[in-house]
């Protein structure tokens, strides 16, 4: 959580910063550091405040100490169809606390693997999509401001593009794309990343505009920075935390779109992931025949997962804006 | 702007006194730039049309990989079957004869061949409209009207335990997958297992056997019960959320202050002055919002196997129906786009403050 606020995005402020002398004993490189240590414990005490942001990461920490310890207690081979541990259908007991699929599998060992393909799936796709969203909307907000006529053409184009994306059904493209590209856990982070990106893309647009309106561009500017030295050094990292936030709630979006592509057949039938289990569950007609222990974990553990995520951003989101905070 | 938190009149009887500067010219310079606007939003909405249009080809034809073979995967196919889809796509064809074509066909309403049914795509879609705008627009506004009035209970007091019990419940049934929790609702309240008996049909629209038409409606309105349940508590939030925030960013407003000033009560102030002006800008992120809309009446048709389009996309997923996914794609994607068009043309109307 901590470790994206600025950390390796903030540029070194080079040696041409360092040439000018400097007579007071702090140098810049170490005022930054500590500007940067006390904003981000600022950060972190009012994150603190926000009861349901601690809840939501703590219950992702532990979720994903989980996923990552799988391996140590979870039989891979145990999650073959061929080499199930138990009888189908085996209602919960000691051996298999959350009971057996159709195969005799575990479904509890269902569960905790498919944490490694979902969190994966959704890291992934949120971060295609807060990539592409960021470039978009940084050129967007850029040269909307500066570039002249042909920047604003292309400032104005991207735009367009962006609100496209935006009014079109997003599940639609997704399973257009998904059907259409060869099976795989890549094809499910490709179709959920280029569909999801536009949000970001005009929040992102918004905030490049705040910040360009700022005297400290104007003089990069007059010194005679470029354009990609003003997006890459003054805007990128102004846009950061917005962007920090977005992300936070957009791996919820993700976690459950991936869900619902794998629920839809567009998934990789080899992976266990939560909405594949799920998928699977209905296949084999679980739900008619009422054997809730198979249908009801996966689709808890979405939830669960995704409400943490909201629930991080949310607080991400009312400690960066003020006008949030108070009305909380 | 304004003290009179409604001013929704016609747009001739915008006062005067009130007017901005640049309002103050009315007659031929006004009929030109409400033209401007117009065509504007024409022109923008018939572009983003065509992109879809194009996309709506070149997504199923220039992706990396044959279409064909991405659709027959992990099935047995021979090769003279896949000969003959590529036949019934056109895929022999070059590229160019094959667009020109198939606008030619969207020219006429013609969709291409489902390779499932072996029907026109178009026809399958008129046949399957019917169930889904009764479904899709009355989960909408009973969604719409749901979230707009929990949003106006939480963002009148911030803070307060209306606002946080409503924030949480919706949160939480934002944060479910559509499909699951309405597979759920299938297991609690309608397979008959377990505690509660069977009280709602698992699916379809109408049982079979029903006949008269008083019979069809209400047999269909239980039938849409636990289908528009679905779609409502996962689409409601949005329209909270959105309510809520419009609300609290009106509540610092001065006409609130002067309302309040006058003595007038708390209910009052909300209802006939904060309210319908927070109302406004909800009005077009509803409209926005039409897309997860259509992606939920996708799954939850699914789920509920309501006869309609969400339905048709699927089953054209799992063939899968090349022809009918595109059809269903460039239906989609244009009825969202004219809708939000609709929004634009109308908005102005409702609100003097955008108005051209």
């Amino acid at each position: 959580m901590s470790a994206p606020t600025g950390r390796g995005s903030r540029p070194d402020p080079g040696p041409e910063r360092a040439t000018t002398p400097v007579p007071a004993p702090p140098r810049p490189t170490a005022l930054a550091w500590r500007r940067r240590r006390a904003a981000l414990a600022a950060f972190a005490r009012s994150y603190a405040r926000h009861r349901a942001g601690l809840v939501g990461l703590a219950v992702l920490l532990a979720i994903s100490v989980l996923a990552l310890a799988a391996p140590l207690f979870v039989d891979e081979a145990g999650l073959s169809i061929t080499r199930a541990p138990g009888d189908p259908y085996e209602p919960p007991s000691w051996r298999h606390p959350l009971g057996t699929d159709n195969f005799g599998r575990s479904v509890l060992d269902l569960v905790v693997w498919g944490a490694r393909v979902s969190l994966t799936v959704g890291f992934l796709a949120t971060f295609v999509s807060v990539a592409l969203g960021t470039v978009i909307g940084i050129t967007a907000g850029h040269f909307a401001s500066s570039g002249g006529l042909a920047g604003r053409a292309v400032s104005t184009v991207l735009m367009r593009i962006t609100d496209w994306f935006l009014v079109l059904p997003t599940l639609v493209l997704a399973v257009a794309l998904a059907a259409v590209l060869p099976r795989g856990v890549g094809t499910i982070v490709l179709a959920i990343g280029l569909t999801v990106w536009p949000p970001t893309a005009r929040l992102v647009r918004a905030q490049t505009l705040a910040v360009e309106a700022r005297p400290y561009v104007e003089r990069a500017r007059a010194l005679g920075g470029g354009h990609a030295h003003v997006m890459v050094w003054h805007v990128l990292p102004n846009v950061t935390p917005v962007v920090l936030a977005q992300t936070t709630l957009l791996v919820a979006t993700s976690i459950i779109a991936e869900s619902t592509l794998s629920f839809l057949g567009m998934g990789d039938p080899a992976t266990v992931s939560w909405g594949g289990v799920l998928e699977a569950a209905r296949n084999a007609g679980a739900i008619s025949a009422g054997i809730w222990w198979y249908m009801i974990p996966p689709g808890l553990a979405i939830a669960v997962v995704a409400l943490s995520f909201t629930l991080c951003g949310r607080a991400v989101e009312s400690v960066l804006n003020p006008r949030l905070r108070e009305a909380r | 702007m304004t003290s009179t938190p409604t001013t929704t009149g016609d747009p001739a009887a915008q006062g005067p006194p009130d007017a901005s500067p640049a309002r103050d010219r009315a007659g031929p310079g006004r009929a030109w730039r409400v033209l401007v606007y117009v065509s504007g939003r024409l022109l923008t909405a018939a572009v983003s049309l065509v992109a879809v249009v194009v996309a709506g080809f070149f997504l199923f034809r220039v992706l990396p990989g044959d279409p064909v073979r991405a659709m027959t995967e992990g099935r047995e196919v021979t090769a003279e079957q896949r000969e003959e889809l590529r036949r019934q796509f056109g895929l022999d064809q070059s590229l160019w004869q094959q667009f020109l074509d198939y606008c030619a066909g969207l020219a006429r309403f013609d969709l291409g061949t489902s390779f499932q049914y072996r029907e026109p795509v178009a026809d399958l879609i008129l046949e399957r409209l019917g169930p889904t705008v009764l479904l899709a627009g009355t989960g909408t506004v009973v969604a719409a009207l749901l979230g707009l009035f929990l949003g106006t209970r939480a963002g009148w007091r911030p803070g307060g335990r209306a606002d946080r019990v409503h924030t949480a419940v919706a949160l939480f049934l934002w944060s479910v997958p559509t499909f699951w929790l309405g597979l759920l609702l299938i297991v609690v309240l309608a397979s008959g297992r377990g505690f509660v008996p069977g009280l709602f049909p698992t699916g379809g629209m109408v049982s079979p056997g029903v006949s008269g038409a008083l019979d069809t409606v209400l047999d269909t309105a239980w039938h849409m019960v636990l289908p528009v349940a679905t779609m409502v508590a996962v689409i409601y939030a949005q329209y909270l959320m959105i309510m809520r925030s419009s609300l609290m960013d009106e509540k610092g407003a001065d006409y609130l202050t002067t309302a309040r000033a006058k003595g007038l009560r708390d209910g009052l102030v909300r209802r006939r002055h904060a309210v319908p002006n927070a109302l406004l800008p909800t009005v077009t992120l509803v409209f926005l919002n039409l897309g997860q809309v259509v992606s939920g009446v996708i799954l939850v048709e699914t789920v509920f196997s309501w006869p309609g389009l969400g339905q048709l996309f699927y089953s054209g997923l799992r063939v899968p129906d090349l022809g009918l996914v595109q059809g269903l794609f460039v239906v989609f994607a244009a009825s969202v786009i004219l809708m939000n068009l609709l929004a634009d043309l109308v908005y102005p109307l409702l609100d003097p403050r955008v108005r051209p």
